[in-house]
Protein backbone atom coordinates (compact mmCIF):
# COMPACT_ATOMS: atom_id res chain seq x y z
CA UNK A 1 0.00 0.00 0.00
CA UNK A 2 2.82 2.32 0.87
CA UNK A 3 4.92 1.14 -2.05
CA UNK A 4 4.76 4.47 -3.82
CA UNK A 5 6.45 6.07 -0.81
CA UNK A 6 9.41 3.76 -0.97
CA UNK A 7 11.92 6.41 -2.06
CA UNK A 8 10.97 8.34 1.07
CA UNK A 9 10.44 5.55 3.54
CA UNK A 10 12.85 2.64 3.51
CA UNK A 11 11.10 -0.75 3.40
CA UNK A 12 10.40 -2.29 6.77
CA UNK A 13 10.00 0.99 8.62
CA UNK A 14 6.59 0.26 10.10
CA UNK A 15 7.16 -3.43 10.79
CA UNK A 16 10.41 -2.88 12.69
CA UNK A 17 9.93 -3.37 16.46
CA UNK A 18 12.57 -0.86 17.66
CA UNK A 19 11.05 1.68 15.28
CA UNK A 20 7.56 1.02 16.64
CA UNK A 21 8.81 1.47 20.22
CA UNK A 22 10.72 4.60 19.20
CA UNK A 23 7.66 6.13 17.52
CA UNK A 24 5.41 5.31 20.47
CA UNK A 25 7.75 6.41 23.27
CA UNK A 26 9.06 9.38 21.33
CA UNK A 27 5.53 10.54 20.65
CA UNK A 28 4.46 10.26 24.30
CA UNK A 29 7.60 12.03 25.52
CA UNK A 30 7.17 14.79 22.94
CA UNK A 31 3.57 15.45 24.06
CA UNK A 32 4.49 15.60 27.76
CA UNK A 33 7.54 17.77 27.01
CA UNK A 34 5.44 20.16 24.91
CA UNK A 35 2.85 20.65 27.67
CA UNK A 36 5.36 20.98 30.51
CA UNK A 37 7.79 22.97 28.36
CA UNK A 38 5.28 25.69 27.55
CA UNK A 39 5.33 26.65 31.22
CA UNK A 40 9.11 26.20 31.44
CA UNK A 41 9.53 28.84 28.74
CA UNK A 42 6.89 31.15 30.24
CA UNK A 43 8.49 30.91 33.68
CA UNK A 44 12.02 31.43 32.34
CA UNK A 45 13.22 28.13 33.77
CA UNK A 46 14.91 26.75 30.65
CA UNK A 47 18.19 26.42 32.54
CA UNK A 48 16.56 24.32 35.23
CA UNK A 49 14.81 22.24 32.56
CA UNK A 50 18.10 21.56 30.82
CA UNK A 51 20.08 21.06 34.02
CA UNK A 52 17.73 18.40 35.32
CA UNK A 53 18.56 16.30 32.25
CA UNK A 54 22.29 16.53 33.07
CA UNK A 55 21.72 16.14 36.81
CA UNK A 56 19.74 12.97 36.13
CA UNK A 57 22.87 11.41 34.62
CA UNK A 58 24.27 11.25 38.15
CA UNK A 59 21.23 9.22 39.18
CA UNK A 60 21.34 7.21 35.97
CA UNK A 61 25.00 6.30 36.47
CA UNK A 62 24.37 5.47 40.13
CA UNK A 63 21.56 3.13 39.10
CA UNK A 64 24.02 1.10 37.02
CA UNK A 65 26.01 0.52 40.22
CA UNK A 66 22.94 -0.38 42.25
CA UNK A 67 21.56 -2.55 39.51
CA UNK A 68 18.20 -0.78 39.32
CA UNK A 69 16.49 0.69 36.27
CA UNK A 70 18.08 3.99 35.20
CA UNK A 71 14.61 5.54 35.06
CA UNK A 72 14.26 5.30 38.85
CA UNK A 73 17.78 6.67 39.32
CA UNK A 74 16.90 9.65 37.15
CA UNK A 75 13.60 10.35 38.87
CA UNK A 76 15.03 10.04 42.40
CA UNK A 77 18.06 12.22 41.61
CA UNK A 78 15.97 14.86 39.86
CA UNK A 79 13.38 15.11 42.62
CA UNK A 80 16.22 15.62 45.13
CA UNK A 81 17.86 18.19 42.86
CA UNK A 82 14.58 20.05 42.37
CA UNK A 83 14.17 20.16 46.15
CA UNK A 84 17.64 21.62 46.67
CA UNK A 85 17.12 24.19 43.88
CA UNK A 86 13.89 25.31 45.52
CA UNK A 87 15.63 25.49 48.90
CA UNK A 88 18.57 27.55 47.58
CA UNK A 89 16.20 29.98 45.92
CA UNK A 90 15.02 29.14 42.43
CA UNK A 91 11.85 31.16 42.99
CA UNK A 92 13.67 34.50 42.97
CA UNK A 93 14.42 35.59 39.39
CA UNK A 94 17.90 36.91 40.21
CA UNK A 95 18.94 33.87 42.23
CA UNK A 96 17.39 31.34 39.85
CA UNK A 97 20.37 30.74 37.59
CA UNK A 98 22.72 30.51 40.51
CA UNK A 99 20.58 28.03 42.44
CA UNK A 100 20.34 25.86 39.33
CA UNK A 101 24.05 26.22 38.61
CA UNK A 102 25.23 25.24 42.09
CA UNK A 103 23.07 22.11 42.08
CA UNK A 104 24.17 21.26 38.54
CA UNK A 105 27.86 21.67 39.41
CA UNK A 106 27.58 19.41 42.45
CA UNK A 107 25.57 16.80 40.52
CA UNK A 108 28.09 16.73 37.67
CA UNK A 109 30.79 16.01 40.23
CA UNK A 110 28.74 13.06 41.48
CA UNK A 111 28.17 11.93 37.89
CA UNK A 112 31.95 11.96 37.35
CA UNK A 113 32.37 9.73 40.39
CA UNK A 114 29.59 7.27 39.52
CA UNK A 115 30.59 7.00 35.87
CA UNK A 116 34.16 6.33 36.95
CA UNK A 117 32.95 3.61 39.31
CA UNK A 118 30.74 2.22 36.53
CA UNK A 119 33.68 1.91 34.18
CA UNK A 120 35.91 0.31 36.82
CA UNK A 121 33.13 -2.01 37.95
CA UNK A 122 32.11 -3.32 34.56
CA UNK A 123 35.06 -2.19 32.42
CA UNK A 124 32.65 -0.91 29.79
CA UNK A 125 32.72 2.72 28.79
CA UNK A 126 29.40 2.54 27.00
CA UNK A 127 27.55 3.76 30.08
CA UNK A 128 28.91 7.31 29.80
CA UNK A 129 27.89 7.82 26.23
CA UNK A 130 24.61 6.01 26.74
CA UNK A 131 23.61 8.20 29.66
CA UNK A 132 24.69 11.45 28.07
CA UNK A 133 23.52 10.92 24.53
CA UNK A 134 20.86 8.24 24.89
CA UNK A 135 19.29 6.42 22.01
CA UNK A 136 15.67 6.06 21.17
CA UNK A 137 16.38 2.89 19.18
CA UNK A 138 17.78 0.90 22.11
CA UNK A 139 14.74 1.14 24.37
CA UNK A 140 13.58 -2.18 25.76
CA UNK A 141 9.81 -2.57 25.38
CA UNK A 142 9.59 -3.35 29.11
CA UNK A 143 10.08 0.31 30.06
CA UNK A 144 6.93 1.37 28.21
CA UNK A 145 4.53 0.93 31.20
CA UNK A 146 6.78 3.00 33.49
CA UNK A 147 7.04 5.68 30.86
CA UNK A 148 3.25 5.77 30.65
CA UNK A 149 2.93 6.13 34.44
CA UNK A 150 5.46 8.95 34.71
CA UNK A 151 3.92 10.75 31.72
CA UNK A 152 0.53 10.70 33.40
CA UNK A 153 2.05 12.00 36.66
CA UNK A 154 3.87 14.91 34.97
CA UNK A 155 1.00 15.94 32.71
CA UNK A 156 -1.49 15.37 35.55
CA UNK A 157 0.30 17.77 37.90
CA UNK A 158 0.35 20.47 35.23
CA UNK A 159 -3.34 20.00 34.41
CA UNK A 160 -4.31 19.96 38.10
CA UNK A 161 -2.45 23.23 38.68
CA UNK A 162 -3.46 24.66 35.32
CA UNK A 163 -5.18 27.95 36.27
CA UNK A 164 -2.98 29.02 39.21
CA UNK A 165 0.08 27.94 37.23
CA UNK A 166 -0.78 30.21 34.30
CA UNK A 167 -1.49 33.09 36.64
CA UNK A 168 1.69 32.70 38.67
CA UNK A 169 3.79 32.15 35.54
CA UNK A 170 2.55 35.41 33.99
CA UNK A 171 2.81 37.54 37.09
CA UNK A 172 3.58 36.22 40.53
CA UNK A 173 2.51 39.54 42.11
CA UNK A 174 -0.89 39.33 40.47
CA UNK A 175 -1.20 35.69 41.48
CA UNK A 176 -0.33 36.51 45.10
CA UNK A 177 -2.94 39.26 45.12
CA UNK A 178 -5.51 36.75 43.87
CA UNK A 179 -4.68 34.43 46.74
CA UNK A 180 -2.73 31.86 44.72
CA UNK A 181 -0.14 30.05 46.87
CA UNK A 182 2.63 30.97 44.43
CA UNK A 183 5.41 29.09 46.18
CA UNK A 184 3.43 25.86 46.45
CA UNK A 185 2.41 26.09 42.80
CA UNK A 186 6.08 26.66 41.93
CA UNK A 187 7.13 23.58 43.89
CA UNK A 188 4.39 21.51 42.27
CA UNK A 189 5.52 22.66 38.85
CA UNK A 190 9.15 21.86 39.66
CA UNK A 191 8.11 18.30 40.57
CA UNK A 192 6.28 17.95 37.24
CA UNK A 193 9.36 19.32 35.44
CA UNK A 194 11.67 16.93 37.27
CA UNK A 195 9.49 13.92 36.40
CA UNK A 196 9.02 14.99 32.77
CA UNK A 197 12.73 15.63 32.25
CA UNK A 198 13.72 12.33 33.90
CA UNK A 199 11.34 10.57 31.57
CA UNK A 200 12.66 12.24 28.45
CA UNK A 201 16.36 12.18 29.39
CA UNK A 202 16.39 8.49 30.22
CA UNK A 203 14.49 7.48 27.11
CA UNK A 204 15.86 9.76 24.42
CA UNK A 205 18.96 11.26 26.06
CA UNK A 206 19.82 14.58 27.61
CA UNK A 207 20.15 16.44 24.29
CA UNK A 208 16.72 15.60 22.93
CA UNK A 209 15.18 16.10 26.34
CA UNK A 210 16.10 19.79 26.34
CA UNK A 211 15.35 20.19 22.65
CA UNK A 212 11.80 18.83 23.01
CA UNK A 213 11.15 20.73 26.23
CA UNK A 214 12.21 24.20 25.06
CA UNK A 215 12.20 24.32 21.24
CA UNK A 216 8.57 23.45 20.36
CA UNK A 217 7.23 25.49 23.31
CA UNK A 218 9.23 28.58 22.35
CA UNK A 219 8.03 28.23 18.75
CA UNK A 220 4.41 27.74 19.85
CA UNK A 221 4.50 30.78 22.12
CA UNK A 222 5.69 32.74 19.11
CA UNK A 223 2.62 31.60 17.15
CA UNK A 224 -0.06 32.12 19.78
CA UNK A 225 -0.47 34.02 23.02
CA UNK A 226 -2.96 31.61 24.54
CA UNK A 227 -1.25 29.21 26.92
CA UNK A 228 -3.51 26.20 26.31
CA UNK A 229 -3.30 26.50 22.55
CA UNK A 230 0.48 26.99 22.79
CA UNK A 231 0.80 23.76 24.77
CA UNK A 232 -1.15 21.86 22.11
CA UNK A 233 0.88 23.37 19.27
CA UNK A 234 4.12 22.63 21.13
CA UNK A 235 3.07 19.00 21.60
CA UNK A 236 2.20 18.74 17.90
CA UNK A 237 5.52 20.27 16.78
CA UNK A 238 7.41 17.97 19.14
CA UNK A 239 5.65 14.85 17.88
CA UNK A 240 6.14 15.84 14.23
CA UNK A 241 9.85 16.56 14.74
CA UNK A 242 10.39 13.32 16.65
CA UNK A 243 8.62 11.12 14.13
CA UNK A 244 10.28 12.77 11.16
CA UNK A 245 13.64 12.48 12.94
CA UNK A 246 13.10 8.76 13.56
CA UNK A 247 12.14 8.29 9.92
CA UNK A 248 15.21 10.16 8.65
CA UNK A 249 17.50 8.26 11.02
CA UNK A 250 16.02 5.00 9.77
CA UNK A 251 16.50 6.09 6.16
CA UNK A 252 20.06 7.22 6.85
CA UNK A 253 21.21 3.67 7.58
CA UNK A 254 23.06 3.47 4.27
CA UNK A 255 24.11 7.11 4.09
CA UNK A 256 27.74 8.13 3.90
CA UNK A 257 29.92 8.01 5.99
CA UNK A 258 28.59 6.33 9.11
CA UNK A 259 27.98 2.68 9.57
CA UNK A 260 24.63 2.18 11.21
CA UNK A 261 22.98 5.47 10.39
CA UNK A 262 23.03 9.07 11.50
CA UNK A 263 21.87 9.75 15.07
CA UNK A 264 18.17 10.50 15.65
CA UNK A 265 19.06 13.32 18.02
CA UNK A 266 20.84 15.20 15.24
CA UNK A 267 17.77 15.12 12.99
CA UNK A 268 15.23 15.99 15.68
CA UNK A 269 17.32 18.86 17.07
CA UNK A 270 17.91 20.28 13.60
CA UNK A 271 14.20 20.10 12.73
CA UNK A 272 13.23 21.79 16.01
CA UNK A 273 15.84 24.51 15.60
CA UNK A 274 14.79 25.24 12.01
CA UNK A 275 11.12 25.48 13.07
CA UNK A 276 12.13 27.93 15.78
CA UNK A 277 14.18 30.06 13.37
CA UNK A 278 11.27 30.17 10.88
CA UNK A 279 8.88 31.23 13.66
CA UNK A 280 11.33 33.99 14.61
CA UNK A 281 10.94 35.57 11.19
CA UNK A 282 7.20 36.05 11.79
CA UNK A 283 6.11 39.36 13.21
CA UNK A 284 5.08 39.09 16.85
CA UNK A 285 1.47 38.04 17.34
CA UNK A 286 -1.04 40.40 18.86
CA UNK A 287 -3.74 39.12 21.11
CA UNK A 288 -7.29 39.70 19.85
CA UNK A 289 -9.12 42.73 21.24
CA UNK A 290 -5.95 44.56 22.13
CA UNK A 291 -5.60 42.84 25.49
CA UNK A 292 -2.07 42.80 26.85
CA UNK A 293 -0.65 39.57 25.61
CA UNK A 294 0.04 36.94 28.20
CA UNK A 295 3.21 35.61 26.74
CA UNK A 296 4.60 38.74 25.17
CA UNK A 297 8.27 37.96 25.64
CA UNK A 298 7.96 34.26 25.94
CA UNK A 299 9.16 33.32 22.47
CA UNK B 1 52.70 14.28 44.03
CA UNK B 2 55.10 17.03 42.93
CA UNK B 3 57.14 15.03 40.44
CA UNK B 4 58.13 16.50 37.07
CA UNK B 5 55.17 14.77 35.46
CA UNK B 6 52.77 16.41 37.86
CA UNK B 7 54.21 19.91 37.38
CA UNK B 8 52.24 20.43 34.17
CA UNK B 9 49.07 19.39 35.96
CA UNK B 10 49.62 21.86 38.81
CA UNK B 11 50.63 24.64 36.40
CA UNK B 12 47.80 24.27 33.90
CA UNK B 13 45.19 23.78 36.60
CA UNK B 14 46.39 26.89 38.42
CA UNK B 15 46.12 28.99 35.25
CA UNK B 16 42.59 27.67 34.64
CA UNK B 17 41.64 28.39 38.26
CA UNK B 18 42.85 32.00 38.14
CA UNK B 19 40.99 32.73 34.88
CA UNK B 20 37.88 30.88 36.06
CA UNK B 21 37.93 32.83 39.32
CA UNK B 22 37.99 36.19 37.54
CA UNK B 23 35.54 35.32 34.75
CA UNK B 24 33.31 33.38 37.15
CA UNK B 25 32.89 36.42 39.37
CA UNK B 26 31.28 38.26 36.45
CA UNK B 27 29.23 35.22 35.45
CA UNK B 28 27.66 35.16 38.91
CA UNK B 29 27.21 38.94 38.89
CA UNK B 30 25.52 38.93 35.47
CA UNK B 31 23.49 35.76 36.06
CA UNK B 32 25.05 34.10 33.00
CA UNK B 33 25.26 30.65 34.56
CA UNK B 34 23.39 29.01 31.70
CA UNK B 35 25.79 30.38 29.07
CA UNK B 36 28.71 29.26 31.25
CA UNK B 37 27.28 25.77 31.10
CA UNK B 38 26.21 25.82 27.45
CA UNK B 39 29.47 27.04 25.89
CA UNK B 40 31.82 24.40 27.37
CA UNK B 41 29.26 21.68 26.80
CA UNK B 42 28.65 22.71 23.18
CA UNK B 43 32.35 23.28 22.53
CA UNK B 44 32.86 19.63 23.38
CA UNK B 45 31.03 18.89 20.12
CA UNK B 46 33.61 21.06 18.36
CA UNK B 47 36.39 18.89 19.72
CA UNK B 48 34.63 15.82 18.33
CA UNK B 49 34.37 17.59 14.96
CA UNK B 50 38.05 18.54 15.07
CA UNK B 51 39.11 14.95 15.52
CA UNK B 52 36.88 14.06 12.56
CA UNK B 53 38.61 16.47 10.16
CA UNK B 54 42.01 15.83 11.72
CA UNK B 55 42.85 19.19 13.31
CA UNK B 56 43.86 19.90 16.88
CA UNK B 57 41.02 19.63 19.40
CA UNK B 58 41.64 23.18 20.64
CA UNK B 59 40.75 24.56 17.18
CA UNK B 60 37.41 22.80 17.28
CA UNK B 61 36.81 24.03 20.83
CA UNK B 62 37.60 27.62 19.83
CA UNK B 63 35.43 27.58 16.68
CA UNK B 64 32.41 26.06 18.42
CA UNK B 65 32.58 28.12 21.58
CA UNK B 66 32.98 31.40 19.67
CA UNK B 67 30.19 30.55 17.21
CA UNK B 68 28.04 29.50 20.17
CA UNK B 69 28.71 32.76 22.01
CA UNK B 70 27.80 34.83 18.94
CA UNK B 71 24.61 32.81 18.31
CA UNK B 72 23.46 33.09 21.93
CA UNK B 73 24.05 36.84 21.86
CA UNK B 74 22.34 37.19 18.45
CA UNK B 75 19.27 35.06 19.18
CA UNK B 76 19.08 36.33 22.76
CA UNK B 77 18.60 39.87 21.51
CA UNK B 78 15.36 38.93 19.78
CA UNK B 79 13.92 36.48 22.26
CA UNK B 80 14.39 35.17 25.75
CA UNK B 81 18.00 34.67 26.61
CA UNK B 82 17.52 31.32 28.33
CA UNK B 83 15.55 29.93 25.38
CA UNK B 84 18.29 31.02 22.96
CA UNK B 85 20.94 29.44 25.16
CA UNK B 86 19.01 26.17 25.47
CA UNK B 87 18.55 25.94 21.70
CA UNK B 88 22.21 26.70 21.00
CA UNK B 89 23.40 24.01 23.38
CA UNK B 90 21.13 21.33 21.90
CA UNK B 91 22.08 22.21 18.32
CA UNK B 92 25.78 22.02 19.16
CA UNK B 93 25.32 18.74 21.02
CA UNK B 94 23.20 17.38 18.17
CA UNK B 95 26.10 18.11 15.82
CA UNK B 96 28.39 16.52 18.39
CA UNK B 97 26.39 13.30 18.37
CA UNK B 98 26.60 13.29 14.56
CA UNK B 99 30.38 13.77 14.67
CA UNK B 100 30.75 11.04 17.29
CA UNK B 101 28.77 8.62 15.14
CA UNK B 102 31.20 9.28 12.30
CA UNK B 103 34.45 8.88 14.20
CA UNK B 104 36.05 5.76 15.46
CA UNK B 105 37.28 7.49 18.60
CA UNK B 106 37.00 5.37 21.67
CA UNK B 107 34.76 6.30 24.54
CA UNK B 108 37.66 7.00 26.97
CA UNK B 109 38.75 9.94 24.85
CA UNK B 110 35.24 11.34 24.93
CA UNK B 111 35.15 10.77 28.65
CA UNK B 112 38.39 12.69 29.14
CA UNK B 113 37.08 15.69 27.20
CA UNK B 114 33.91 15.67 29.27
CA UNK B 115 35.53 15.17 32.64
CA UNK B 116 39.00 16.54 31.98
CA UNK B 117 42.45 15.09 31.99
CA UNK B 118 44.47 17.39 34.15
CA UNK B 119 47.13 14.73 34.69
CA UNK B 120 47.62 14.33 30.94
CA UNK B 121 48.51 17.94 30.09
CA UNK B 122 51.82 18.07 28.22
CA UNK B 123 54.37 20.89 28.23
CA UNK B 124 53.50 21.85 24.66
CA UNK B 125 49.85 22.25 25.62
CA UNK B 126 50.78 24.55 28.47
CA UNK B 127 51.71 27.40 26.08
CA UNK B 128 48.30 27.88 24.36
CA UNK B 129 46.58 27.48 27.73
CA UNK B 130 48.69 30.26 29.23
CA UNK B 131 48.31 32.55 26.19
CA UNK B 132 44.53 32.19 25.91
CA UNK B 133 44.21 32.59 29.67
CA UNK B 134 46.22 35.81 29.55
CA UNK B 135 44.06 37.14 26.70
CA UNK B 136 40.87 36.39 28.67
CA UNK B 137 42.16 38.23 31.75
CA UNK B 138 43.39 41.13 29.60
CA UNK B 139 39.94 41.49 27.98
CA UNK B 140 38.29 41.59 31.41
CA UNK B 141 40.77 44.22 32.62
CA UNK B 142 40.29 46.39 29.52
CA UNK B 143 36.52 46.48 29.88
CA UNK B 144 36.45 46.24 33.67
CA UNK B 145 34.57 49.46 34.45
CA UNK B 146 31.87 49.36 31.75
CA UNK B 147 31.41 45.62 32.30
CA UNK B 148 30.98 46.08 36.03
CA UNK B 149 28.61 48.99 35.44
CA UNK B 150 26.43 47.15 32.92
CA UNK B 151 26.41 43.98 35.04
CA UNK B 152 25.22 45.69 38.21
CA UNK B 153 22.97 48.42 36.82
CA UNK B 154 22.22 47.73 33.15
CA UNK B 155 19.64 50.51 32.80
CA UNK B 156 21.80 53.23 34.35
CA UNK B 157 24.80 52.03 32.35
CA UNK B 158 22.78 52.24 29.14
CA UNK B 159 21.84 55.83 30.01
CA UNK B 160 25.55 56.60 30.42
CA UNK B 161 26.31 55.26 26.97
CA UNK B 162 27.42 51.74 27.87
CA UNK B 163 25.87 49.49 25.24
CA UNK B 164 24.75 46.46 27.19
CA UNK B 165 24.18 44.38 24.04
CA UNK B 166 27.79 44.97 23.02
CA UNK B 167 29.00 44.22 26.55
CA UNK B 168 27.06 40.95 26.41
CA UNK B 169 28.78 39.88 23.17
CA UNK B 170 32.21 40.85 24.49
CA UNK B 171 31.65 39.03 27.75
CA UNK B 172 30.35 35.87 26.09
CA UNK B 173 33.48 35.90 23.89
CA UNK B 174 35.60 35.96 27.05
CA UNK B 175 33.62 32.97 28.34
CA UNK B 176 34.23 31.27 24.98
CA UNK B 177 38.00 31.81 25.28
CA UNK B 178 37.99 30.55 28.85
CA UNK B 179 36.11 27.49 27.62
CA UNK B 180 38.63 26.81 24.87
CA UNK B 181 41.48 26.93 27.29
CA UNK B 182 39.86 25.07 30.18
CA UNK B 183 38.03 22.16 28.53
CA UNK B 184 41.18 20.13 27.72
CA UNK B 185 42.35 20.55 31.33
CA UNK B 186 39.31 20.20 33.56
CA UNK B 187 36.74 18.98 31.04
CA UNK B 188 33.54 20.34 29.55
CA UNK B 189 31.34 19.46 32.50
CA UNK B 190 33.56 20.51 35.38
CA UNK B 191 34.76 23.89 34.14
CA UNK B 192 31.20 24.93 34.91
CA UNK B 193 31.64 24.20 38.64
CA UNK B 194 34.82 26.26 38.64
CA UNK B 195 33.07 29.16 36.92
CA UNK B 196 30.10 29.23 39.30
CA UNK B 197 30.94 28.06 42.81
CA UNK B 198 33.99 30.25 43.67
CA UNK B 199 32.29 33.41 42.39
CA UNK B 200 29.04 32.59 44.16
CA UNK B 201 30.84 31.77 47.41
CA UNK B 202 33.00 34.91 47.25
CA UNK B 203 29.90 37.09 46.85
CA UNK B 204 28.61 35.76 50.16
CA UNK B 205 31.70 36.89 52.05
CA UNK B 206 32.14 40.41 50.73
CA UNK B 207 30.24 43.07 48.80
CA UNK B 208 33.31 44.92 47.54
CA UNK B 209 33.83 44.02 43.87
CA UNK B 210 37.62 43.79 43.83
CA UNK B 211 37.80 41.90 47.11
CA UNK B 212 35.12 39.50 45.89
CA UNK B 213 37.00 38.92 42.65
CA UNK B 214 40.26 38.27 44.52
CA UNK B 215 38.51 35.93 46.92
CA UNK B 216 36.89 34.15 43.98
CA UNK B 217 40.35 33.50 42.48
CA UNK B 218 41.67 32.24 45.83
CA UNK B 219 38.70 29.91 46.29
CA UNK B 220 39.10 28.61 42.72
CA UNK B 221 42.81 27.94 43.33
CA UNK B 222 42.07 26.25 46.64
CA UNK B 223 39.36 24.11 45.02
CA UNK B 224 41.59 22.98 42.16
CA UNK B 225 44.65 22.35 44.28
CA UNK B 226 42.83 20.31 46.88
CA UNK B 227 40.93 18.46 44.13
CA UNK B 228 44.20 17.43 42.46
CA UNK B 229 45.75 16.39 45.77
CA UNK B 230 42.69 14.42 46.87
CA UNK B 231 42.35 12.80 43.47
CA UNK B 232 46.03 11.84 43.55
CA UNK B 233 45.72 10.33 47.01
CA UNK B 234 42.37 8.57 46.57
CA UNK B 235 42.60 7.63 42.89
CA UNK B 236 39.03 8.89 42.39
CA UNK B 237 38.21 11.25 39.47
CA UNK B 238 39.21 14.87 39.93
CA UNK B 239 35.83 16.12 38.73
CA UNK B 240 34.12 14.59 41.72
CA UNK B 241 36.30 16.63 44.07
CA UNK B 242 35.95 19.84 42.03
CA UNK B 243 32.16 19.48 42.09
CA UNK B 244 31.80 18.63 45.77
CA UNK B 245 34.38 21.14 47.06
CA UNK B 246 32.68 23.80 44.94
CA UNK B 247 29.29 23.00 46.44
CA UNK B 248 30.84 22.92 49.92
CA UNK B 249 32.41 26.39 49.56
CA UNK B 250 29.08 27.81 48.42
CA UNK B 251 27.34 26.15 51.37
CA UNK B 252 29.97 27.71 53.65
CA UNK B 253 29.26 31.11 52.09
CA UNK B 254 25.54 30.76 52.65
CA UNK B 255 26.22 29.64 56.22
CA UNK B 256 28.34 32.74 56.77
CA UNK B 257 25.57 34.99 55.42
CA UNK B 258 23.00 33.35 57.71
CA UNK B 259 25.33 33.70 60.70
CA UNK B 260 26.04 37.37 59.92
CA UNK B 261 22.35 38.10 59.68
CA UNK B 262 21.89 37.12 63.32
CA UNK B 263 24.58 39.55 64.50
CA UNK B 264 24.43 43.33 64.77
CA UNK B 265 25.89 44.84 61.62
CA UNK B 266 28.59 47.46 61.43
CA UNK B 267 27.01 50.70 60.25
CA UNK B 268 29.97 51.63 58.05
CA UNK B 269 28.74 51.99 54.49
CA UNK B 270 30.87 50.39 51.82
CA UNK B 271 30.74 50.40 48.07
CA UNK B 272 28.29 47.57 47.83
CA UNK B 273 26.69 45.50 45.15
CA UNK B 274 23.01 44.64 45.34
CA UNK B 275 22.48 41.85 47.84
CA UNK B 276 19.94 40.07 45.72
CA UNK B 277 22.64 39.12 43.23
CA UNK B 278 24.36 36.97 45.80
CA UNK B 279 21.58 34.41 45.54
Amino acid sequence: MLGFMEPLIEPGFFSNTPVQTALLVGGVVAVVSGIVGTFTVMRGQSFAGHSLADIGTAGGSASFLLGISPLFGFVAMNLMAAGVMEWIGIRRPRGRDLATGIVLGAALGLAALFLYLDTTASSTTGATVNVLFGSIFTLPASVVPFIAIFSVVAAGIVLALYRPLILSSVSSDLATAQGVPVRLVGIGYLVALAVAVSLSAVTIGAILSTALLIGPAATALRITNRTGRAALIAAAIGVAATWLGVLLAYDSYYWFPTRGGWPVSFFVVTLIFLTYIVSQTRPRTRSPGGQPSIARDAG
Amino acid sequence: MFSALMLNAWGSASIVAVVAGVVGFFIVLRGSAFAAHALPNGAFAGAAGASLVGVDAIVGLAVFSILGALTIAGLGRRARHDVATALVIVVMLGLGSLFLSMTTEYAPEIYSLLFGEVLGVSSSELVPIAVIGAVSIAMILVMYRPLMFSSVMPDVAEAHGVRSARMEVAFLLVVALTTTMAVPVVGALLIFSLLISPGAAARCFTNKPLAAMGLSVLIALGTVWSAIALSFLSNLPIGFFVGSIGAATYAAGRGWVAWRRNRPRSPRATRTLPRAVAG
